[in-house]
């Protein structure tokens, strides 16, 4: 089923206006990769299926994405949405298994590929043709447990296993490139033993085919190039209209939440996109 | 301990295809025998230990038992927040081996010697800790705990021929193992880990001078043997614990929280480690004696409790 990357934001400033909550550049940014993953790529018949694909979000802080593509590919309730962020829910701002469709916990970066490397071995291991993909981000290549689980990956020739590295090029405090030099991040991949495909991370038509089948004999990172809060451009510049005391800067909406005027704003460019 | 353990992951993984052992790159003349056995359920992880818990949550996911093995700092410390976010939050049966418990790597020097593992690993109440004594009963520990649906974490020794005089093969989850009961007004030694051993040559001491005292062994936390400690401890007049081990999280600061909580007129002695490395390293039985765990200190220790009483 298509699933549209508009719908998951409208999904995603819905519910972080609602509980008053950040992080949402980050989950704007990843919508169209979900919507292709989850429309397209993954192979899921039911979120508790032995053999269904295994989808990893490292970045755990998106996962208000994911609660929106979940929904809408109805593995869980519209109205599970409404508890996010709540009392007594499983649906925190980082991920948690309690909730269907997610298949491992994540919030701490760096964690995730490892248990997607594990994810991955224990499929050939069982000789089950299931696939497992993991989102990390470009920040999150600052943990050096990132590049064991490379290694290990491309060790074990781990061919069913596909990391995307949203590369949007910022993290809390500013740009990766000021924060920690990470120049040619696809390069290191490559040097890493995986086989590397870049790509323009909105661009769903490019993604369905850089996450299409599997080669052989490597690992697969695709590298794809997204902007921080993508569909609302005062939130891709790092303009906070209302909130005045907040000067622009590009990563503002990495964390900020959103007052009303600017929800109401958000709201009406998704709607003039659809 | 070593081989006991790995001679009955051995037998267990004969039954079991579902379990599975990760090296982090270390038990050179020890992992062989499994490798050699089960070469497609054995993997060196490299020196990655990060990782290495990491693809066995991954692995436990789908339906196996991973075990995974380093040296017990590296094993515990480093990883410590993916055992964390990993087999304790996704509630799998993830096991952690630690080998080397307490100051067993004497000459290796500080990075070497855990004497924190059990306190750090115990913060977690999903995490089902195991402390063996000596070699028999480590090997019954892992036939107890290696099917349990949540993870373990198990601070082993290598020590393969000590053994602690009346334990046997005993080991429960939850259970603590005595081996001689207290005396009403008397004291009683509480031991954890292959210092165990240490523990018993000094009741054997006391008891050739006429003071004859309880001697119990503590092998697991999470559950602790909370009852267990508290009837051990009710007639006693004076408890000593030992370990090798940090106070903070260890031993003698579960049998503090059982006396205090339990209203227990028992007076307390903790022989544990108080200081942090100083420079200067030496054997295991130095170790013990530099840091005052050694029989003497705590035969001392119990005939001041005693003697103060009277």
């Amino acid at each position: 089923m298509a699933i549209s990357p508009t719908e998951i934001r409208r999904i995603v400033l819905e519910q972080a206006r609602r509980a008053n909550v950040g992080h949402i550049g980050s989950a704007m940014c990843i919508a169209d990769i979900l919507a292709v993953l989850y429309g397209e790529t993954l192979r899921i018949s039911s979120p508790g299926a032995p053999d269904r694909d295994r989808f990893v979000l490292s970045k755990g802080h998106a996962a208000l994405a994911l609660y929106a593509v979940l929904a809408l590919r109805g593995f869980i309730d519209r109205a599970v949405l409404e508890t996010y962020c709540g009392d007594d829910t499983t649906l925190a701002v980082h991920p948690e298994t309690a909730l269907p469709g997610v298949d491992f916990c994540s919030g701490s970066l760096g964690q995730g590929l490892s248990m997607a490397c594990g994810a991955a071995l224990a499929a050939r291991m069982q000789s089950s043709e299931r696939r497992v993909f993991c989102l990390i981000s470009d920040a999150e290549c600052n943990e050096g447990a990132i590049w064991e689980a490379a290694m290990f990956a491309a060790h074990h020739k781990l061919t069913n296993l596909t990391a995307i590295i949203d590369e949007n090029g910022q993290q809390a405090f500013g740009l990766t490139k000021d924060v920690l030099e990470q120049a040619n991040l696809a390069d290191r991949w490559a040097a890493f033993g995986w086989d590397v495909t870049r790509v323009d991370g909105h661009d769903t038509r490019a993604l369905a085919a850089a996450l299409g089948p599997l080669g052989a004999g490597r690992p697969r990172a695709v590298v794809a190039r997204t902007v921080l809060g993508k569909g609302v451009s005062f939130m891709e510049e790092g303009r906070a209209i209302t909130q005045t005391h907040i000067a622009q800067n590009r990563v503002n909406w990495h964390y900020l939440p959103m007052s009303d005027a600017e929800y109401a704003l958000a709201l009406a460019e998704l709607e003039r996109q659809v | 301990m070593r081989r006991a353990f790995l001679n009955a992951l051995a037998e267990i993984a004969e039954r079991d295809p579902r379990v599975v052992l990760f090296t982090g790159d270390l038990g050179y003349l020890a992992l062989e025998p499994f490798r050699d056995r089960f070469p497609d359920r054995f993997f060196n992880a490299g020196v990655a230990e990060q990782n290495m818990v990491g693809v066995a949550t991954g692995l436990a996911e789908a339906g196996f038992i991973p075990f995974v093995y380093s040296i017990a700092t590296f094993a515990a410390l480093r990883p410590f927040e993916f055992v964390r976010n990993g087999p304790v939050l996704h509630r799998l049966p993830v096991r952690v081996i630690g080998m080397g418990m307490g100051f067993e790597y004497g000459p290796q020097g500080p990075t070497h010697h855990a004497c924190e593992d059990v306190g750090v690993m115990r913060t977690l109440p999903g995490l089902t800790v195991v402390v063996p004594a000596d070699h028999a009963q480590a090997a019954a520990a892992l036939h107890a705990t290696w099917n349990l649906d949540r993870p373990v974490y198990y601070s082993l020794g290598k020590d393969d021929r000590t053994t602690v005089a009346g334990l046997g093969a005993r080991f429960g989850v939850g259970a603590l193992q005595v081996l001689r009961p207290a005396q009403a007004g008397g004291a009683a030694i509480v031991a954890m880990g292959s210092i165990a051993a240490e523990a018993a040559a000094a009741a054997d001491l006391l008891a050739a001078e006429g003071r004859p005292v309880g001697l119990a062994v503590l092998s697991t936390f999470n559950p602790a043997p909370i009852d267990d400690l508290a009837r051990f401890l009710a007639p006693c007049a004076a408890a000593v614990t030992v370990e090798a081990h940090v106070v903070a999280g260890g031993l003698g600061a579960q049998v503090a929280e059982v006396i205090a909580e339990g209203g227990l007129p028992c007076r307390l002695r903790i022989h544990a480690v108080r200081r942090s490395p100083d420079g200067y390293s030496g054997s295991q039985a130095a170790m013990w004696r530099k840091h005052g765990l050694g029989r003497e200190s705590l035969v001392a220790s119990v005939r001041e409790l005693l003697g103060a009483r009277l």
